[in-house]
């Protein structure tokens, strides 16, 4: 070893041996940059968590994908009833979907789907679910896994055939000892064939109809083909309910315009607007943009951040100069040792690298601590809540790496001001 | 004093040195007026005056803790007189070992490690002057007491571990500020016949005491007053420089 290094060495070494003479002041004074470091990596990885779950449910919608959907038209609610044939009608339709595919550039396919509320009987088990007609490529676009047998193809949709595809859950419950495979279920008033099992992966779907759907489980879903929902169903449902019924007619309930590329989606969607409400004159559907959503999470994730920095920052400040006031009160303490040291040759930046050492020990001790406890802090929220929290290393860099320049900041001054002492001054101090 | 060519072994070499101090405005002290003087290597010199005098001043100028505002003062034959703050911090530890009446040991360190203080700063790597340091702690009798603080330790004993670190780094020159004003007369006296010793063995002593008992052990006193010395006395002749080290290796 070097003597600069030793020198060095034997300078933190004196430093932590100073610092161990008083262990409570010490303690106190990390304390400040402990729980900055600690608070900051913890709130980051809350925050991280939070909107990681965000933007995963938002990109299983699909970046590529603008979502239509039908709306019953808030002004029209009470006037149930006045439309053709006494059912309220409203909501998208196949000539919008046509319109979409025809007008509107960079789209690849338009996906219509009709979305019927019914039960599900098989024997004895009757089970709640929606009912989805739509067409064979449903899976690509919404992120639908086939488990077993297959989905419905572009023959069940000529035939208009009986048959459907069951999500596990659902079929689980359904038949809770037979091979659902090839029996029959019940829906409304027509059987249909079971061909195939699949399992939804589509967690927002989940989220958006928990509220509607409460204490039902959220995969209870029933897939036929279009054309079949629309006979066996037709355009009006009726939906009866204690003091009386209500009939609305929809002929889509949800249209998925997948379009080419992730940067057509942006365009496309005013002109989506646009086309729709030459037709439409009532408010009667509305449009969610994954990608906006996804520009929008990332935005708040950005402003969320500075949030935190900011109080990041005050804290560490705080800690900063709390390290600063106990570092000046040692000095006055230690004139006398600063004189002694200075008549036994010690030069001003022996001084100065003294008490910087003593500060930098105190913050980067500090942040140690503060890193370790910020670890360890989310886990145990995350244990204790359902909240999913991230420890991302750069927090733990960042936030290490302002304690220690803290320490250097604040501790600069006092060991300034400990050097400039005129040591014959210092060695009458008592 | 005379202008005749000094000898070039001179330890201290004073030449008109004044120090005056700035009180602000028009106030100003002339603490020392033209002091000229010149210490021989291996001279034992005791300084003595009133309170005002100019002695701490003196003490002050000769350690290198603070810089004459006219004069010249050459140290083992370098002019330190306008030397910049870190020569003189250097020039300080390297030529000079001090002692002063408070001991001024540091609290949180052991024995062992106040007497290695100054080689820290000489940028020594210490552990290759482990021994020396341990034979310095015998010389002064603390050979068992490497490891204790300075607060399990005795007025005379802390003195005693002053002495062994202004010896660390053989200093030109020992400079003793009322070596014996915090001890009795017994471990007062125990303190001094090992200065004695010192200063037997070939160092260059000097030592600022108003105690006429202690000064009677210097080869010369000097007797300042208003700012200059105002008259020497010589105790004994002066020894035959030398050169021989203080400590024996």
């Amino acid at each position: 070893m070097n003597p600069l290094s030793f020198q060095f060495l034997s300078t933190v070494r004196l430093g932590v041996k100073s610092l161990m003479l008083h262990k409570l002041r010490s303690v106190l004074t990390m304390l400040g940059i402990i729980f900055g470091v600690c608070s900051v990596i913890a709130m980051l990885a809350i925050g991280e968590g939070a909107s990681y779950a965000a933007q995963e449910e938002i990109k299983k919608l699909g970046s590529e994908n603008i979502i239509l959907r039908s709306l019953k038209p808030p002004d029209d609610a009470k006037l149930a009833g006045l439309g053709r044939g006494g059912a309220l009608d409203y909501g998208l339709t196949y000539q919008d979907g046509a319109r979409i595919q025809a007008t509107i550039p960079g789209v690849r396919r338009v996906l219509p789907a009709r979305i019927v509320r019914e039960n599900v009987i098989f024997g004895p088990n009757s089970i709640p679910c929606q009912v989805i007609g739509t067409l064979p490529f449903y899976p690509e676009i919404v992120g639908l896994e086939v488990v077993r047998g297959r989905f419905l193809t572009e023959t069940d949709e000529r035939n208009t055939d009986n048959v459907c595809v069951l999500t596990v859950g659902l079929a689980q419950r359904l038949f809770p000892y037979q091979d659902p495979l090839d029996h029959s279920v019940k829906v409304d008033a027509f059987y249909y064939r079971v061909v195939g099992l699949v399992r939804e992966r589509n967690l927002p779907e989940h989220r958006t109809q928990q509220a509607a759907m409460e204490g039902e489980p959220l995969d209870n879903n029933v897939y036929i083909p279009l054309a079949t929902a629309r006979t066996r169903f037709g355009e009006v449902l009726v939906r009866r309910s204690a003091g009386g019924f209500e009939a609305e007619k929809v002929e889509l309930h949800e249209l998925r315009v997948q379009m080419k590329s992730t940067e057509s989606v942006e365009t496309a969607d005013p002109q989506i607007k646009t086309l729709l409400n030459r037709f439409h004159s009532k408010n009667d559907y509305e449009i969610i943009v994954p990608l906006q959503l996804l520009r929008q999470a990332e935005r708040t994730k950005r402003i969320f951040n500075v949030v935190l920095g900011s109080i990041a920052a005050i804290s560490l400040l705080v800690g900063g100069i709390g390290i600063m006031n106990i570092m000046l009160a040692t000095v006055t303490e230690r004139t006398r040792e600063i004189g002694i040291r200075r008549a036994l040759g010690a030069k001003r930046r022996d001084i100065t690298l003294q008490f910087l050492v003593e500060t930098v020990v105190l913050s980067v001790g500090g942040g140690l601590i503060g890193v370790a406890l910020g670890i360890v802090t989310p886990l145990v929220v995350s244990s204790l809540t359902d909240m999913k929290t991230i420890v991302t290393l750069w927090s733990v860099l960042v936030a290490f790496g302002i304690s220690g320049a803290v320490g250097i900041v604040f501790g600069l001054y006092p060991a300034k001001a400990a050097a400039q002492l005129d040591p014959i001054e210092a060695l009458r101090h008592e | 004093m005379s202008t005749a060519p000094h000898p070039p072994e001179a330890i201290i070499r004073f030449v008109g040195i004044e120090k005056r101090y700035d009180l602000g405005g028009e106030a100003e002290v002339r603490a020392l007026r033209g002091v000229d003087l010149t210490v021989n290597p291996g001279s034992y010199v005791a300084i003595m005056g009133p309170s005002g005098s100019g002695k701490s001043t003196m003490l002050n100028l000769i350690g290198c803790l603070d810089r004459p505002t006219a004069g010249s003062y050459f140290l083992g034959g370098t002019d330190v007189s306008r030397m910049p703050d870190d020569e003189l911090s250097e020039a300080r530890g390297r030529m000079i070992g001090f002692i002063f009446q408070s001991y001024n040991l540091i609290a949180q360190l052991t024995v062992i490690e106040n007497i290695q203080v100054p080689l820290l700063y000489q940028g020594q790597d210490t552990r290759n002057f482990e021994e020396h340091c341990v034979k310095l702690a015998e010389l002064v009798g603390l050979g068992d007491r490497l490891h204790h603080r300075p607060n399990q330790l005795s007025g005379g004993q802390q003195q005693r571990v002053a002495i062994a670190r202004s010896l660390v780094n053989d200093p030109l020159l020992i400079l003793a500020d009322e070596p014996t004003g915090n001890l009795d007369s017994r471990t007062g006296r125990e303190v001094l016949d090992l200065i004695d010793r010192l200063n037997v063995a070939g160092k260059t002593i000097v030592l600022v005491t108003h105690d006429d008992k202690v000064a009677t052990r210097a080869h010369r006193v000097l007797h300042m007053k208003d700012g200059l010395i105002e008259r020497e006395v010589l105790n004994r002749p002066l020894p035959r420089t030398n050169g021989e080290p203080a400590v024996p290796a």
